[in-house]
């Protein structure tokens, strides 16, 4: 994947070839800037290679795209203001009239009590915490069931406190909806606890220098963090990205 | 583990913050009408120390005994400019918003109208009335094109602004999602946009009423500035200032109605803070 920009083409992505199994939760992890949201939204359809393919579920993005395969987390929550909580989940509903022809198997309301935002269904999003506003657009994002979420960073904003316990939330989630996971980040120990399987990427144009599998059981508690398997995971996965620079 | 605040704690922190706001209102409500009183006194103070001749320079008091002599005057001639900015007002903005949706909807429509709107309005208001004058004819027809001339730009420019002024986040997560052109209008740039037209709004209220006073200047026998330039030829003053006092409640009306329904239709602004 390469950007036209005025001075030539930048490389972004270089050889990426990568297969996601389904209900893996797979963490791509990299240093700034190299390319992790790039490959997020190409196979989210947002952006088009310049070269090379995507398959999806055995569609190409677009079909993809179109049929809802993919749910999208920001880094940003990206909530609409002017919309309550409950609104704002519902708002892939509404477009193109999907919940007339897709009956959704879980009520914005009941999405909302799943990411633990009982009780804020009718709060705008300025009334909410940053934590709380990713809240909602998790649930957003399960709405229309897709079968694969893509999470850019989604924590990446929040402090240490929210973050540890949104990565708790969300795998509590991840366990009761058993969708596949892409999840970007660029902090090592966050991957290690959320992941079956990291993703870990070089320095721009990025390719993929290891593919770890963590072997650690479900449900993932905090205290597993101290623990030397856990730190044997980190470690590797930190002496891959030193690698690369 | 579910260790969110409850929603308990908002509803009693929301009474508390509007009463607070509300007494920090009232202050600067009172400290306006201080203002004004403090003005009022300040002229008449000057005027009948200073013994100036009520031709040139009528006092507060004067101007409110003509205000009520000469109510029924007022009143006739300010129905016509009424209606021409209320007209004018809703012309000039309803043209507005819809050039600017086909503006954000079509580049060449853009491209191609957007210079020549900017050349019309760097022609001078008053050199264009007798144009529109002689155009139109005498009735309400160019008194309600030139004030809607003059509404029409500021709205044009600010609507512009406001429809592109989408988060390019949102945009994305609207392309996710599918969403065909109308509804990414519908969803995410009306009412990005909605603020935006709103300060265009209140700018165009009282350029409205400007518009429709100068095209009666130009050829009129009623209207605010018909009377306007009467009271001036006949030295009677006091009306002279009676009118302008007219012509800046009625203003001040058109204003406050827009800021009450942009407190309806923009609801989520003052969740934000985003007050003055
Ligand atoms: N639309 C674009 N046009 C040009 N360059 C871009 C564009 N989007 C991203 N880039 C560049 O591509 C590189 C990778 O960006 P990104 O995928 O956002 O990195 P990250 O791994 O931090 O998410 C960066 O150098 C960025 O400046
Ligand atoms: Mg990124």
């Amino acid at each position: 994947m390469a950007f036209e920009l005025a001075d030539g083409a930048l490389d972004v992505l270089r050889g990426i070839t990568l297969t996601i199994r389904q209900g893996d939760f797979v963490s791509l992890l990299g240093p700034s800037g190299c390319g992790k949201s790039t490959l997020l939204r190409l196979i989210a359809d947002v952006l088009t290679p310049t070269q090379g393919r995507i398959s999806v579920l055995g569609a190409s993005p677009s079909e993809a795209r179109r049929h809802r395969v993919l749910g999208m987390v920001f880094q940003q929550p990206v909530l609409l203001p002017w919309l309550t909580a409950e609104a704002n989940v519902a708002l892939p509903l509404r477009i193109g009239g999907w919940s007339r022809r897709h009956p959704p198997a879980s009520s914005p309301a009941a999405l909302l009590q799943l990411v633990g935002l009982d009780g804020f269904h009718r709060a705008r999003p300025a009334q909410l915490s940053g934590g709380m506003q990713q809240r909602v657009a998790i649930a957003r994002a399960l709405v229309s069931d897709p079968q694969i979420l893509l999470m850019d960073e989604p924590f990446g904003a929040l402090d240490a406190i929210t973050r540890d316990r949104l990565n708790e939330e969300l795998l509590r989630i991840w366990t009761q909806v058993r969708r596949t996971v892409v999840f970007v980040t660029h902090s090592i120990a966050e991957a290690v606890y959320l992941s079956t399987r990291v993703v870990v990427l070089s320095p721009r144009p990025a390719q993929i220098r290891r593919i770890v599998d963590i072997d650690l059981p479900y449900p993932r508690r905090p205290a597993m963090k101290d623990t030397p398997e856990f730190t044997r995971y980190t470690a590797a996965l930190r002496a891959a990205l030193g690698e690369a620079e | 583990m579910r260790a969110v605040a409850r929603p308990a704690t908002i509803l009693r922190a929301v009474p508390a913050g509007r009463a607070h706001e509300r007494g920090r209102a009232l202050r600067r409500r009172g400290l306006a009408v201080l203002g004004v009183v403090a003005a009022l006194a300040l002229w008449q103070g000057t005027v009948l120390l200073l013994r100036v001749p009520r031709y040139i320079a009528p006092s507060p008091v004067e101007v409110a005994v003509a205000l009520r002599v000469e109510a029924g005057t007022l009143a006739a001639n300010a129905w016509p400019t009424i209606l021409e900015t209320l007209g004018g007002f809703l012309v000039g903005n309803v043209i507005a918003v819809a050039i600017a949706i086909g503006f954000v909807h079509n580049r060449t429509f853009q491209h191609t109208v957007y210079p020549l709107a900017v050349t019309v309005r760097t022609l001078p208001i008053v050199a264009i009335s007798p144009i529109l004058v002689l155009l139109l004819g005498n009735g309400y027809a160019p008194k309600i094109a030139i004030a809607a001339l003059i509404t029409f730009f500021p709205t044009l420019v600010n609507m512009v602004d406001g429809l592109n002024a989408v988060d390019p986040q949102a945009q994305e997560l609207m392309h996710v999602l599918s969403a065909t052109r109308w509804e990414v209008f519908r969803y995410l740039r009306w009412p990005t946009s909605l603020p935006y037209l709103f300060s265009a709004l209140r700018i165009a209220s009282t350029a409205s009423l400007l518009g429709a006073i100068v095209a009666e200047w130009i050829g009129s026998n009623k209207g605010l500035g018909y009377l306007i330039l009467a009271a001036t030829y006949d030295y009677r003053t006091p009306l002279l200032y009676a009118t302008m006092a007219v012509a800046s409640a009625i203003a001040l009306a058109l204003f406050g109605v827009i800021s009450v329904l942009e407190r309806y239709a923009v609801p989520w602004r003052r969740a934000e803070g985003a007050t003055d």
